[in-house]
């Protein structure tokens, strides 16, 4: 081939014929054309050159990919492409980086009605690929003279291809995000919801929307957390499946942040289903405002405590029932003694702490209790939060009914905040389902006496060690909390057999770091509890069992303690493994 | 080789004297490239057939039915004299310049470009047919101005001519045919003398252009970016026919075989290079790089010892149009430049292209038959 590409072909000239050339009528006296003609013939050695080379490139690179190029090969096919879609909505977390809610690309399917050509086969097309879309409905939209009807929302990829498959005209597709809640029900009542616009509507996605959608790369992390809170509504559907309660709540508190650790509120709802108003929706923990019963009469000594009309020592006349105007006091497992504070907190005495109540006067118990956040609306973050039902006129009669625990009515998170106050030396910082850092804690503000908390841990965990809190007790955790039974009122009195069944509690007692509070509402008893709904037979073994859970999972480690025979860790993995029955 | 030859010297009829003048090496080549075109063709498009919805052999007959037309064309065209060879290229120039007016009134639109005008049965694309035409347009006025020293102003017809192609072809628009026009003119224009100045003034613009392109027209820009980082775009198409190529090897995967053909949906016509790499492997690769250097470079050869500056001139602007638009359709599919849909001549599928470069080789042919004398025109 090179042989035959350069052979020059020498023109072959007879005697002669070179000077004859030159007689040429083209050949002579022209030398423009001549000069022109070489440098045209220089020239074109010089483009031939150029396309050699490329012509060589090609020839290179041809041998390199097949040969060589692999690794470049595999690595673009392997490479996906850079198609992430930026979502519209920030995702929220857990205190851990879990992922609680986050947004998802989907497409929604629409059709153009005017430009379908035949209603009835475009609307047997798309039911034969949508097959949970119905025929009739399907048809009247398509049929209808709108420009723009919805057909579906949120098609998966494969739904997308089935429609896209069939070519119907008039149909297309919008792009869009889907909210998605991974964790199911856990999260509900905290997290909220947002509409088909992704517009929050609820919860913590209503009062952040702006902070959501103005930031969408950074993700909104809250105090709670995923392992917690699983806990807690384990053990809490566990309890109101126990006694056939119509529902409950549970809540866990850092009691030096006021983070909420925890948030259930049963029954709850799977906020990725269709959402339609019902009682499940109801947020039981910030929204449910109810007559606590005895747990108050913590807040009552608190009063009488702090406020300095009681010490420790002080005894109060419980040998009779109260009359006070129209109302009769008596005590549920009266002594019919006098009995010390200790004592009125260990028996839960009704009459003992009125008498408490009244000794410290109407005005030092409503200054407690506002300094413990009970008198002021739920400063939370999400919307729905309870304001409470304090009495109005405040008279003695209410001082009476208020120590313990009737006639006011505050949220279950109220009580988690005002616990908190009580254990952790006194000082008073509103709840937040906002993850702080340790150094970003609010500083709080002092309304109690160091020494008055110490007291407060001392008598709470008295009723946990001979009191009526024992089913709470956690070997080596040093549980204390005070039991609740409140009779709901009805229309003006009260149900005798409609109980709100409570334990607040904290631990570990000789050095308080979170608040357990469990509520059970309307719990029935059963064989177990030999027919008891209270506070005592319901709450608290729910509050011990999460305890006994969650404190591993914190890693705060038992306390040997010499007053049970058994080694503590195996008496807490018996608990553990044997749901506490006890 | 001497006994399939079908005439003796001593014919003298017309296609006697053609036989014994014209180049039959590079004759045998564009066969040879024909032929890898039509194998090819069945290769690749019955996939691109299906895709579309069409039988699967839509485009293999219609490739059938253009490949005797090619090699007609090329044989009738080769026949001719230098003067008609001449004549034709005026002729054929105005009238593909009418029709690419027409293309702009009546044209047909197909992804985003007007360049059809629809025959029956037949798609025709009159921008295919400018380009050898104006390549022999060009050579002619070039050589007119240099031919004596009364000046012809052959030079300014040029310029003016390519303006008013240019403009015809940037309104379609038509970036590709643009820039392989503005080379083969601006080569010619090299080959015909153009002092250094102005050379390195057409680099500079042409520079310039190119620039002003990739600012101007947003799938340019598109392109040059996914070229320069292949993360910043769709880069599938060209991933795809690189792995053909490295899963075709030295001898390819087997006719048949290969499965580019079927996720590139140009596999026919911009990307048959790839399915040549897949199915026939490096070696036909090579064999076909070999025949378009070839053609190329023995054209030149040629053209060198021609007396005539017109002929030089001609034969250089059909040779690198031909050749550009081969090394342009292989370095995209190799991802040497930047992807640009333009047909590998001969290979790809397409009629009008085709057809088009079937006139181009055929002048190229009958201007490089030897000749008594193998002076300049008269």
């Amino acid at each position: 081939m090179s042989i035959v590409l350069f052979r020059r072909c020498e023109r072959f000239l007879y005697p002669g014929a070179d000077v004859l050339a030159t007689r040429l009528p083209w050949g002579r006296h022209n030398d423009t054309r001549q000069r022109a003609l070489d440098m045209g013939r220089t020239r074109l050695l010089v483009v031939g050159g150029v396309f050699l080379l490329v012509f060589v490139v090609i020839v290179g690179r041809l041998v390199e990919i097949t040969a060589f190029a692999s690794e470049e090969s595999g690595r673009e096919a392997r490479r996906a492409p850079k198609t992430m879609v930026p979502m519209g909505r920030a995702d929220i977390t857990d205190r851990n980086g879990i992922v609680l809610a986050t947004s998802l690309p989907t497409v929604n399917l629409y059709a153009d009605p005017r430009v379908v050509l035949d209603p009835e086969e475009a609307a047997r097309k798309t039911v034969t690929a949508l097959p949970d879309l119905n025929f009739g409905d399907v048809l009247e939209k398509l049929s209808s003279d709108k420009s723009f009807v919805y057909l579906k929302r949120y098609l998966t990829p494969n739904q997308q291809y089935e429609i896209n498959r069939r070519g119907i005209v008039g149909l297309s597709f919008e792009q869009g995000e889907r909210r998605v809640y991974p964790h199911g029900p856990l999260m509900a009542h905290v997290i909220g919801a947002v509409d088909t616009d992704n517009h929050g509507i609820a919860g913590l996605e209503k009062t952040f929307n702006d902070r959501l959608t103005v930031h969408p790369d950074r993700s909104l992390s809250l105090s709670l957390d995923v392992r917690l809170q699983h806990i807690v509504r384990d053990e809490l559907l566990r309890s109101v499946g126990e006694f056939r309660a119509m529902g409950g709540t549970g809540v866990i508190a850092d009691v030096h942040t006021g983070e909420l650790l925890a948030m259930v509120s049963l029954p709850d709802f799977d906020p990725n289903g269709s959402q339609n108003a019902s009682d499940a929706q109801f947020n039981r923990a910030t929204l449910g405002l109810y007559e606590m019963g005895s747990t108050f009469k913590l807040f009552t000594a608190t009063a009488a405590l702090d406020g300095g009309s009681a010490r420790l020592e002080s005894r109060y006349d419980a040998t009779n029932m109260v009359k006070f105007s129209h109302f009769t006091i008596r005590d549920y497992h009266p002594q019919n003694r006098w009995l010390s504070v200790s004592e009125i907190m260990i028996h839960s005495s009704n009459i003992g702490a009125a008498r408490m109540a009244l000794e410290a006067g109407t005005k030092t118990m409503r200054e407690y209790l506002d300094r413990l956040g009970l008198l002021r609306p739920l400063p939370l973050e999400i919307p729905e939060t309870g304001t409470p039902i304090v009495p109005n006129p405040w008279r003695e009669i209410n001082t009476v009914t208020v120590s313990y625990g009737h006639g006011l009515a505050v949220t279950p998170v109220h009580m988690a905040t005002a616990i908190s106050t009580l254990v952790n030396g006194g000082i008073h910082r509103p709840a937040t389902l906002i993850r702080r850092a340790p150094e970003m804690a609010e500083s709080g503000e002092r309304v109690l006496k160091p020494e008055t908390s110490r007291h407060l841990r001392r008598l709470m965990r008295q009723v946990v060690e001979e009191g009526t809190g024992t089913k709470a007790d956690v070997p080596g955790y040093f549980v204390g909390g005070k039991t609740g039974t409140a009779e709901k009122s009805r229309g003006g009195g009260y149900a005798r057999k409609a109980l709100l069944s409570s334990f607040v509690a904290a631990f570990p007692m000789d050095d308080p770091r979170y608040a357990v509070i469990v509520i059970i509402d309307e719990p029935e008893g059963n064989k177990s509890t030999f027919g008891y709904a209270t506070g005592g037979w319901t709450a608290a073994p729910a509050v011990g069992r999460v305890v006994a859970r969650m404190a591993p999972v914190l890693g705060i480690a038992p306390v040997h303690t010499d007053w049970t025979e058994q080694p503590v860790h195996s008496a807490i993995v018996r608990m553990v493994a044997s749901g506490a029955k006890e | 080789m001497m006994r399939a030859i079908p005439f003796t010297r001593l014919d003298t009829s017309a296609v006697g004297r053609w036989w014994w003048t014209v180049d039959r090496w590079t004759l045998g080549a564009v066969a040879t490239l024909m032929g890898i075109g039509a194998l090819l063709t069945l290769a690749a498009s019955p996939a691109v057939a299906q895709r579309i919805g069409a039988p699967s052999f839509h485009f293999v007959y219609r490739h059938a039915v253009f490949i005797p037309l090619a090699a007609g064309i090329v044989w009738l065209v080769s026949l001719q004299t230098h003067r008609t060879v001449r004549r034709l290229g005026a002729i054929g120039f105005l009238v593909s310049m009418g029709l690419m007016l027409l293309t702009l009134v009546v044209g047909e639109e197909v992804k985003g470009a007007t360049r059809w005008i629809t025959l029956p049965g037949f798609s025709l694309q009159p921008s295919e047919f400018i380009k050898p035409t104006f390549a022999v347009v060009t050579a002619w006025m070039f050589s007119e101005s240099r031919a004596s020293a009364n000046a012809f102003p052959g030079d300014w017809i040029a310029v003016v001519l390519y303006g008013a192609v240019i403009l015809l072809l940037l309104l379609q628009p038509d970036i590709g045919m643009s820039l392989v026009v503005s080379v083969v003119w601006a080569i010619q224009y090299f080959l015909a003398g153009l002092g250094l100045f102005w050379v390195l003034l057409l680099v500079v613009g042409g520079l310039f252009s190119g620039v002003g392109a990739y600012f101007l027209f947003d799938h340019v820009r598109s392109r040059v970016d996914r070229f320069l980082d292949p993360d910043s775009g769709d880069s599938y198409q060209i991933a795809k026919a690189l792995q053909a190529f490295h899963k075709g090897g030295l001898i390819g995967t087997g006719p048949g075989e290969g499965r580019v053909k079927e996720v590139l949906p140009d596999a026919h016509t911009d990307f048959i290079f790839a399915v040549a790499g897949e199915e026939f492997g490096l070696i036909l690769c090579l064999l076909m790089v070999g025949l378009f250097a070839f053609v190329v470079l023995r054209g030149f050869a040629r053209a060198l010892r021609s007396d005539s500056l017109f002929v030089l001139l001609a034969t250089s602007g059909l040779l690198v149009q031909f050749g550009l638009q081969a090394i342009i359709n292989m370095a995209s599919s190799l991802r040497l430049m930047p992807t640009k849909g333009m047909t590998l001549p001969f290979i790809s599928y397409g009629g009008s292209s085709m057809l088009a470069l079937s006139v181009g080789m055929g002048m190229v042919l009958a201007l490089t038959r030897r000749q008594a004398g193998e002076g300049d025109l008269p």
